[in-house]
């Protein structure tokens, strides 16, 4: 046995400081999704190494000289050579993404978190039901089941924007929905005369969705208003809360449940989280920040 | 039953509906057509009808003040139109424009309206189907009003 009883945590010290390091990568191509959200691809600057991840799972990134944000991570786990994240221009630290150009450098540390149960959608239904950037992090959800449809009953894509110009992901949202075996809809809060799909909140496409409430898993991410209407609207249609997951982008700082930054009752939400089931999070959805 | 009577019960929003409030209901019906960009009516005209839509999507439309007209709400198959025949003055509140060619049937708002009052098991029959449909895109409102996703977050 150990005699020094500091060791534990002159280890832990240690391995906190590597889990604090971060990875450079350089920007491989940046491209705007919308009027204040951009998509980055990044390549490892040091090494060949790829960057395997789950869909879920979030990064920290770093700006030299502004700071780190928690950033999902939006691209195909599958591609593991590059790294992608959409980026919505916030604040102090994610404005400074937009002065990013192809070739600079940027900190990652990651991957970090729990993701979606990918495992859990086998075999059954599966809804995916995104509000705004929240389609960012159900992107590599989306990859894995179209990479493995055949493990999957029923796919059903539902996606609220603001209106169609903050329609994130545009060019690939049309090409889903022209594959014959995934329903994808999209509904926007208003447009103008132009635009001819579907317009109202997203509540009315989950109440008419098609999927067996028995065998059905819901992966649901957006602002946090939504992500409880939403769930509220899948268990008056018999779906078990248990089966309900929902991601919560609470503000965070260590990343690796050591500040207590993103503490929510008994979670870290940057450990625990951010994908968690909506039974365990019903009265945190409540609160104001999330 | 007749065909608009038949039409009437199959709609969603009529669905279990008893069979003499069928043919009550049936007597103010008829079929209409529009044409996509159609419009089916205007903000500030008179609330003369209420409608069953069967194919094709309507657009509700309304004034944006200085800027363009600004779509807050589209209806598919299966819903209804119009809730101004309800509620005195019976003006419409924004305007309904065909999105597709829209196959819909039409209630006479004086028909009904008479004949509710006539018969309050009827008018309490309708307003049992009505108020859950008022409510629920009264709740949509409130989440649109809101502006979820554009908020900084
Ligand atoms: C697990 C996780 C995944 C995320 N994924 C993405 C993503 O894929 N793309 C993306 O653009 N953003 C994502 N975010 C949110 C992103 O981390 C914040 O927008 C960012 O930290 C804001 O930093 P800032 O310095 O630019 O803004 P600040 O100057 O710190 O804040 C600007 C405003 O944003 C608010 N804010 C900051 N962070 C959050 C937050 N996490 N939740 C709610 N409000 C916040 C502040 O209260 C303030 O009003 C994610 C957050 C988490 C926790």
């Amino acid at each position: 046995m150990d005699a020094n009883p500091n060791a534990a945590t002159a280890v832990s010290s240690a391995a906190m400081a590597d889990a604090m390091l971060p990875r450079r990568f350089h920007v491989a191509r940046k491209r705007n999704e919308t009027a204040d959200t951009l998509t980055f691809d990044l390549a490892p600057a040091d090494t060949s190494d790829g960057f395997s991840f789950a869909p879920g799972q979030f990064n920290m990134l770093y700006l030299f000289g502004l700071g780190e944000v928690p950033i999902s991570i939006s691209g195909d786990a599958e591609q593991t050579d590059r790294l992608v994240h959409t980026v919505r221009l916030v604040g102090s630290v994610t404005d400074g993404f937009a002065d990013l150009k192809r070739g600079d450098t940027i900190g990652v540390r990651g991957p970090y978190g729990a993701g979606w149960p990918m495992d859990e959608c086998n075999g059954g239904d599966v809804l995916v039901i995104a509000g705004g950037l929240g389609l960012a992090p159900l992107r590599p959800a989306m990859y894995h089941l179209f990479n493995h449809r055949d493990h999957y009953r029923r796919v059903s894509i539902l996606y609220g924007a603001r209106s169609p110009a903050d329609i994130v992901y545009h060019d690939e949202i049309q090409r889903w929905r022209q594959q014959l075996d995934i329903n994808v809809e999209v509904t926007v809060d208003h447009a103008d005369l132009r635009w001819h799909g579907n317009v109202g909140v997203i509540t009315p496409l989950v109440a008419k969705a098609e999927f067996d409430p028995a065998n059905t898993t819901a992966l649901v991410c957006g602002p946090g208003i939504m992500m409880r209407f939403v769930a509220a609207t899948l268990e008056r249609r018999g779906l078990a809360s248990d089966r309900i997951y929902v991601s919560l982008e609470r503000n965070m700082r260590c990343a690796i449940a050591h500040c207590g930054h993103c503490q929510l009752g008994p979670h870290f939400v940057c450990k625990d989280g951010p994908v968690l089931s909506h039974d365990r999070v019903r009265d945190i959805l409540q609160i104001a920040q999330v | 039953m007749d065909g608009l009577g038949r039409i009437v019960a199959e709609h969603p929003f009529f669905a279990g509906l008893d069979l003499p409030f069928r043919e009550l209901i049936a007597g103010c019906a008829k079929n209409v057509r529009f044409e996509a960009g159609d419009y089916i009516f205007r903000e500030g005209a008179d609330a003369n009808a209420f409608y069953l839509l069967r194919d094709g999507r309507a657009a509700l439309e309304i004034s944006s003040g200085e800027g363009p007209m600004v779509t807050f709400q589209t209806l598919d198959p299966g819903q209804i139109l119009g809730a101004s025949w309800l509620v005195p003055p019976y003006k419409w509140d924004f305007d309904a424009r065909a999105i597709d060619r829209v196959r819909a049937i039409s209630l006479d708002a004086v028909c009904l309206r008479t004949k509710c009052e006539e018969n309050h098991d009827l008018g309490w029959d309708l307003m049992k189907r009505f108020v859950p449909e008022l409510s629920a895109r009264m709740q949509a409102a409130r989440l649109q009003l809101l502006d979820i996703y554009g908020r900084k977050s």
